[in-house]
Formats: C-alpha cells, structure tokens, sequence
C-alpha cells in the first residue's frame, strides 16, 4: 500500500535500522518495529500517557510523534530505566514497594515521566511532583501510591534513605 | 512497608509486594496489544459501526479488494442470548453483527479485514453503508411514553421497552407508612459512565491448522464463560477454542462481558484461517464497549419523630441500553438495586419497584459498584435531608438506623453477615473530628469561602456464589433441555506440589490487576509452611486452569481464596501423614515449617518437604499411605457471601463563583475482614474512591437528542488526574466473620461505592446558606453555579419525550 522510508532509530542505546510509513507513529515503530512492547498506547490521542517515552531526555507522547520525527534523537523506553536485568531504577523499585501499581497499563508511562524528571530534578518537592505526574491518566491506584513511590524514589536518587518519615 | 519487627510471622498479613510487579515494571508484561505486535504476520479486523441510534440496515457495500463480512456471511451464527427465568424479565437475542437492524450508535455492522491496522483503517472508509433512520427512544421516559417506538419488536408484558420489572412490598408497609411522624422524600440520579480501563478491548484470534483449533487473546475478566458464550454462537465444542486473558490492562466489570467483536474475530479467523487482531480504539471504547450509572431513584423515607426508619419505598428506574449483556444479563442494575437499597439500615418495612428500560443507547453492564454508587447515594442524601427536617444530629439519625445484630436479615431477604456498622462509623467520625471542622467551617463562611463536609455508610455485598445468582431467577429443574439460566458462583482450583517440592497453583478465577497472584501465594503458604516464591500461580488461561467464574464482584480473594485455602489445607494434611511415618508421631503433631515437616516440640531437624515431594512421585511403591503416587488437591468453594462494611467522610470547598468543587479531605473508616495483604486492600481501596470522585464530580457521558454520544475522547470524558484526587486516610476494623473462610472479605468495589455519596453530602453541606443540596451526579461546575443562581436543587433535566403527548415528569 503506501510506501515505506528507510529509518534508523537508537532506542535505549541500541541502533535500529527499520523501514516504516511516513505515517507511522513512534509509539507503533518502537511496539512493532523495534519489538519494544513495554510503551503501552491507551488512548492515541496524547491524554492519557500511556506511551511517554523520553527523546532527548524530554517527555514525549509516543503516540503523537511520527517515527521520522524521531530520527537523530536519542530514545529512551520503560525497557531502559533499569541499568541490567538484574538492577531496577529506583522509579521502579519504589513503584514495586509501594504497590505504585495495579493493571500495570499505564505504568510504563508514570515510570518514563517520573525518572526523566527526577534525574533532571532529583530535588523535586511532591506539589511539583503531582503536578508533572498530572499529565498522565491510572484509572487503577487513585494515584496514592504513585504519589508515594515517586516521593521515595526521589529521596532514593537523592542518596536518601527511601522510607517515608512519619505523614503528619 | 513496616519493618520487620512489626512484621506478622505469618504471609498473611504482611504488605509483601506484588509478585507480579518486577516483570511489569521491567516493560516485560504481555498484554494483548503485545501478542498482536509480536505476531509479525498477523492480519488487522476493524469493525464498521452504525452512525445511527436506531434504523434499518438497507445495504452495505466494499469495493473490490476489500475483505468484509457482515451479518449474510454469519449465518450459520447463533446469536447471544442471556436470560434470567422470571416473569418479568424480557429476553432478546444480540446479532453477533447487526441484521436488518441497528440500535445504538456504535453498533457493529462489519468486520473489515487487512493486512497492517492503518491499511484496515484505510479500508474502513471506503465501505458505504445505507441506513433508513427510524424514530430513537433517547430517554426512559421516552421509552415508556403510550405509543413510543420499541427498541426491539418482542412482547413486553408491561410498559413499552420494559424488560425488567421487580416488584417487592412487605406486609405491615403501607401501615408503617400511613403511621409515620413524617415522610421525606427525594429524587437522586447519575449520568452514564464508562469503566473506562486504559487499556480499552483487544483480542487476537488464532488458528492452527494442524489441529483446527482456535486460540484467542483477549482482554478479559471471564475467560472461561468467553469460552462457553462463543463455542455456542459458532457452534463449536469448547475444546476446539482456547482462551487466553493474559495481563489485563483494567477490567473495572467491563470486561466481564461476552463482546459481539471478539465472536466476530475468532469467526472471521476460522474462516479465513489466519491469525487476526483487533485492538479498540479509544473512541470505540466509549461508543461500544458497555455503559453503566444512568439511573433515577425516587425514594420515600418514612421516619419517626426521633429519626427512626420505619419505611422506605422505592421507584428505582435503570436505563441500560439496547441489548442484553452476557452472562449477567441487563437485569444487573435493577435486580442489584431492588434486593440492595437498604443498605447497612434497619428497614423493616419496604416497598420497591425496580425496572430496567431499554433506549437506543449503548447496553449497559456490569462497572464496579454496579447500582450500589446509587443505593448508597440515595440512602445518605436520604438520611441528611431527613435529619435536617427533622432536626437531628447527621451522626447521631445513622447511628439510630445502622443494624447492630448479626446475622441480620434485610426485608429483601439478605442475610447481612457479622460486621461493624455502627464502628465504623464512629471511626470515621473520630478521625474527622467534627467539632474542629465546624468551628473551620464558620470562619471559611465568614470569609465568604464555603467548606463542607459529608459522611456515607455502606455495606458492600462480595464474594457471593452461587446461591446469590440463583436467587435473581425463579426456582426451576434439570430436565432433558439445556438450563434456561447461566448461574454463575463456584470457584474451583487445583494445587499440585512436584517433585522439587514447588507449588503451581491452577484456578478459574482471572486477575486483572488485583495481585490475587501475591494474595493466593500468602494464603497457601502459610498452610503449607513454604515461601511465597515457591509457588506459581496459574489464571486466565482456559487449557491450564479449571472453569471457573473468572474475577468480578470482589469475588475472588473471597471465594478463589477459600477454595486455595481448603486446597492447601488438603495438601497439608497428605504431607503431614506422609511425614509422620517416617519421623515419629502422628500427623496432628507435625508442623509444616520454613519448608520442612517437623514434630512439634522437637529440636530434630525433621523431613525437607522437598524429600517428601520427590518421594511421593519416585518412590511411590514405598509411600506409607498407599496414597495418589502425585502431589494434587483440589479446593471447590461457593460460599453464600459476605458483607465488608465502611464509613467515608468527604471535605469538600465549592468556589460559588465558578460552582468547581475541590475535595480538600477524605477519609475511610473500612472493615474487610482479616487483610490478606494490607497494601493491596488500600490500593483497593483508593482506586475505587478515584471512580467514586469521578462518578461524583466529572465523567459523563452524554447522548444528544437523536442518540449520538457526544463524549467520545478523553478531552470530553474526564477522569481525575493527581491533581483533581485528595489525600486518602483509611482506618481498618476487622470483623472475623465466619461467612469468609479465610476470615477476608471482599473490598473491591466499597471506594466506588462511598464516595459519591459523601461527596454530594459534603457538597449539599457547603451549599446550605444557599439552601440548595446535590441531588444528581456528577455536581460538575456548570450544574453547581446554576444551582447556585437559580436557587434550585441540583437535580437531573430530563430530556423532553417527542410523542404527540408528553408526559410530564415529576420535578422534586
């Protein structure tokens, strides 16, 4: 059907040579093409987060992003958070301890958001916190404990123990 | 978490962290949309809906190159049919594709098949599909109206478009009613809603040529009754289909029912005999994938001088949509609502209409709560308008109305299990302190800000089998022709120990984001004296795992939980006799411990558990007992059901200027029986409460007058974000109720069912120097800024009725 142009993406720090329709988004090329399932798509129409990666270190809906746009960029997926497989990211590790999660749908995208954030912003406070995790939809948790494990893997990339101090 | 010396000695108990978890953190999860992207050759099905709410479908047609099948080509298959056996009750059959018909906007028409998704999209437009429009019943009052056009052209033994009509009416009601102090009575209404999982329905349908059997993906909450509902729409034995509900991006009730797409899918894949995906768009999913909450409740409370209850009667009217939902049918809402309504309260006389009215509307079915946000919502706003005609205290009219002794027998013939109703409560109060907020209250007002507050107590039915099922058809026998009635309820499962000594754990229930994987391990390990980690647990899967019910209801810690526990114990007692053989003593003297069979008391190692398992299958002409040469026990258990109970008090600020409501506090006082896993319960407990705020305060989905949903996207449809969600504070009780084996009770659905109510209190407690009170959800701003201004109680508007002579509705 429609014609296809060659593509080279680097996702997660490997390099991925594909051939995809002009009108392919990067949020299908990275499922699809890259075999990169983790980034989920729940909507595909840029409310509900699902699929937030990071190009070039910034947040970005996948699923309204064309592939091409992202040739030359670095991506980065849930599946590179954690540094090996034996190793989790602190965003992941807290989302494990504190039940940040449920369905587990939507947390690929609560993951890329809150680590793109705090390692650029290890000292975020949880009003500022709340504020970026607002871009994104959990029909799940209530959004208590996302709150909650972000909040200690704040503390975690801080060099601080993760455990919560007492809530007053 | 806690540390670990306050940690229980026992897995149940504990916040463990999911075991579930690594892996879907990791990205590694595998849903649906998953085993579609990585089947490479796989083709696309997109289905074409119908533009219209109601009309006859004259034509359709594709140009050439374009595969689709449509009703002519699904001849030979069944419709789906779900009935209940009781007079009033209307049955009708659901087209798997639309016939000659089409009832509600979204309905599907064709299914269109393609090589990629965009290409089965791109076919998607080049179909035309003529349709002569008829007359659209939008609204139940419509539907009722003398002469309205019916939405299906049966019988119906009552009103037009009436296909549910439960009646009740207690013996000494019309005397109580007659005799009480005085009678309040209000109107209380919800908009639609959807469940609205984020990760909409997805199937994939697989065939193998070499054994000519199907495999579908879906995302699912019943795989197995999946099974059953489409072997019979294609006429296939159920061994030749496998179903498969891997990870589940959110169920919420919507997935609990047959979809006519996947029917489709799994045709289109038998006949084409290729593997076919289909994954919904977000769009779709609003359109087609089953609604929920639109219903009126008219109720009269009639109370003594002092506030006691001494009649409620109730018109409750439940729109649910054009078809029929299967298994359970659109009796839920009504039926739920009729046997309900009283609640946690003692109501000893009771007189009830419940209907549910069919419109050329998306169907309803199951969303978590089901009618009890509405019960519950009536009940509350019930009592804090009476208590306020009355001049009572709000704490002190429910206090005089919880019931107190168990077991308690409601005037619908419910049995109500131990519980801590009026416990609750004061826990909730306690942490609420009222005083103080009062006092906060008065020196808001006095600044012209408007702060409330408003409390709903609930007792929230879970972990019912069979019996509860049955008792929503009338009584009838086995005889040479197929039961008339699906009647859900058991759970079954089957725990088998191998030689290693590890565990797999196979059941009929289905998760879909409950960690009932962590909360079965907890359970059967604390029989068996293993580690959480030395078990696998078998769901969703229908070659793996015996039939079963699949997850719904807050069903499954209750009864999949029951029956792993009897499993276990089962299992427990095998390796204790095969123990005490070989270490001395009977089998009531050995303890099953850190993965060992030791006598209890003794400081000798004992027997690895490990050496008995490898035994029982390799040594099997030596094994004492002369027993099974395998490790297996099977655990059935269908319990009648059990009641968790809770409080809620909402705080809420409502700006009068822009009539935006912000929940400045919530807090939960809950009893669910003995917690399994804590963390769990409260993250239960919490994501029901983010539906509750939602249903309260935002999601709505909104039909124009020729039945066009309007709310089609997540810009129209507005789930709370962190932003819109306060702070949550719960408090547990725990009431060990012997209805529960396990001790736990069902807590999947009480946050959904709670708020509301306390949340319209809370707002109507605000609103009082206006005098005027919430009366239909969602209270979005536009409907509290009018309510403001116009002096009125914020109330449903009606939709006018297009017949020669409208009815009027009663405004209350």
């Amino acid at each position: 059907m429609s014609s296809t142009v060659p593509l080279r993406l680097y996702v997660n720090g490997d390099r991925h040579d594909v051939e995809v329709e002009a009108r392919r988004t990067l949020a299908d090329a990275l499922r699809e093409d890259c075999g990169l399932t983790g980034t989920h798509l729940g909507c595909e129409h840029g409310v509900c987060g699902a699929c937030t990666v990071l190009v070039d270190g910034q947040p970005v809906r996948a699923c309204l992003m064309l592939a091409v746009q992202a040739e030359g960029t670095m991506v980065r997926t849930v599946e590179g958070l954690a540094p090996d497989d034996e190793t989790l990211h602190p965003v992941q590790q807290a989302f494990w301890e504190n039940h940040g999660l449920q369905c587990g749908f939507c947390t690929p995208g609560f993951l890329v958001l809150a680590a793109g954030y705090l390692e650029e912003h290890p000292d975020a406070e949880e009003e500022e916190m709340r504020d970026v995790l607002s871009s994104n939809l959990c029909r799940c948790t209530g959004y208590q404990n996302i709150v909650k494990a972000t909040m200690c893997a704040a503390r975690t990339m801080r060099g601080e123990s993760p455990e919560v101090e007492a809530t007053p | 978490m806690s540390g670990p010396l306050s940690e229980p000695e026992t897995w149940t108990g504990r916040a463990l962290p999911r075991l579930e978890d690594p892996a879907i953190v990791r990205g590694w999860g595998t849903y649906v949309g998953d085993v579609a992207a990585r089947d490479r050759g796989c083709l696309h099905a997109r289905f074409v809906r119908s533009p219209h709410a109601s009309g006859r479908l004259i034509s359709i047609t594709a140009p050439a190159g374009v595969t689709v099948f449509t009703a002519k080509d699904l001849h030979d298959v069944q419709p789906i049919r779900a009935v209940l056996h009781r007079p009033d009750f209307v049955a009708v059959d659901t087209p798997v594709l639309a016939t000659d018909r089409v009832r509600f906007v979204g309905e599907p028409i064709a299914i269109v098949i393609a090589a990629s998704e965009s290409e089965a999209e791109d076919a998607l437009d080049l179909i035309e599909v003529e349709i002569e429009q008829l007359p659209a019943v939008v609204s139940t009052a419509h539907a009722i109206a003398p002469g309205a056009p019916l939405v299906h052209d049966v019988e119906f033994p009552g009103d037009p478009n009436t296909v549910v009509d439960g009646r009740m009416h207690t013996d000494g009601f019309d005397d109580a009613f007659a005799g009480a102090h005085r009678v309040v009575s209000i109107q209380v209404s919800s908009a639609r809603q959807s469940a609205m999982p984020l990760e909409a329905r997805a199937a994939h349908a697989a065939y193998d040529r070499a054994s000519g059997r199907s495999t579908l993906h879906a995302t699912l909450q019943m795989p197995h009754v999946t099974r059953t509902g489409i072997a019979d729409s294609l006429g296939l034995p159920e061994d030749d289909l496998r179903v498969v509900a891997p990870d589940v991006g959110g169920g919420f009730g919507a997935k609990m029912t047959l979809a006519r797409e996947d029917v489709a899918l799994v045709w289109a894949s038998r006949r084409m005999r290729r593997n076919i995906a289909w994954i919904e768009t977000r769009e779709e999913n609003f359109l087609a994938a089953w609604h929920s909450r639109e219903q009126v409740y008219d109720v009269d409370g009639a109370f003594s001088a002092d506030g006691e209850l001494l009649a409620l009667r109730g018109d409750l009217v439940c729109d649910v949509g054009a078809y029929c939902c299967y298994p359970v049918t659109w009796g839920v809402e009504p039926l739920m609502a009729m046997a309900e309504l009283p609640g946690p309260y003692r109501v000893r006389e009771y007189s009830v209409r419940s209907r549910g009215i069919i419109t050329n509307k998306c169907p309803i079915a199951p969303y978590r709560g089901v009618s009890r946000p509405m019960q519950v919502l009536a009940m509350e706003r019930l009592f804090d308008v009476a208590a306020d005609e009355l001049g009572i205290d709000k704490v002190k009219i429910r206090h005089a109305n919880l019931i107190t002794e168990f077991p308690h027998r409601s005037p619908s013939g419910l049995v109500l299990d131990a519980a801590s109703h009026q416990e609750t409560l004061a826990a909730a109060v306690e942490l609420a302190d009222l005083e103080d907020f009062r006092s906060r209250q008065a020196a808001a007002l006095a600044q012209g800000r408007y702060l409330g507050i408003g409390i709903s107590c609930f007792a929230e039915r879970t972990g019912y089998g069979t019996p509860a099922f049955a008792a929503r058809s009338r009584p009838f026998t086995l005889g040479t022709e197929q039961a008339p009635v699906i009647t859900p309820g058991f759970e079954r499962v089957i725990l088998t120990m191998d030689p290693s000594g590890t565990l797999t754990l196979r059941i009929g229930a289905a998760p879909h984001g409950q960690g009932l994987k962590t909360t079965l391990a907890q359970v059967v390990c604390d029989e068996l004296g293993l580690r959480p980690d030395a078990i696998r647990v078998i769901a969703s899967d229908t070659d793996q795992t015996p039939y079963g019910w699949g997850s719904f209801a807050s069903r499954a810690m209750v009864i999949a939980g029951g029956a792993s526990m009897l499993a276990a114990q089962e299992l427990a007692e095998r390796l204790r006799v095969l123990a005490a053989e070989r270490l001395g003593g009977l089998p009531v003297d050995i303890d099953l411990v850190d993965g060992h069979a030791r006598v209890r008391g003794s400081d000798q190692p004992g027997v690895a558990i490990a050496v008995l398992a490898r035994d029982v299958y390799h040594s099997s002409h030596l094994l004492p007992d002369k027993g099974d040469p395998a490790l297996e026990a099977v655990g059935v258990y269908d319990p009648s059901g059990t009641f968790a109970n809770a409080c809620h008090i909402a705080e809420v600020e409502v700006d009068p200027l822009t009539g935006r409501t912000v929940i400045t506090r919530f807090l939960v006082a809950e009893d669910a029986g003995r917690l399994i896993n804590p963390a769990i319960v409260d993250g239960q407990i919490h994501g029901g409460i983010a539906q509750g705020v939602a249903n309260a305060l935002f999601e709505e989905l909104i039909y124009d007058d020729r039945g066009v949903l309007v709310t089609t996207s997540l810009m129209d449809y507005l789930p709370p974000t962190v932003a819109e969600m306060p702070h949550i504070d719960i408090v547990h009780l725990e009431t060990i109720s012997p209805a529960s084996i396990t001790g736990a009770k069902g807590v999947g659905e009480g946050g959904t069912i709670g708020a509301p109510a306390a949340i319209a209190n809370a707002i109507s407690d605000a609103l009082k120097p206006f005098q005027v009170g919430v009366f239909h959800i969602p209270a979005t701003p536009h409907r509290v800024r009018a309510a403001i201004r116009s002096g009125t109680d914020l109330h449903v508007i009606p939709l006018a009725v297009p017949t020669p002579e409208p009815e009027k509705e009663a405004q209350r």
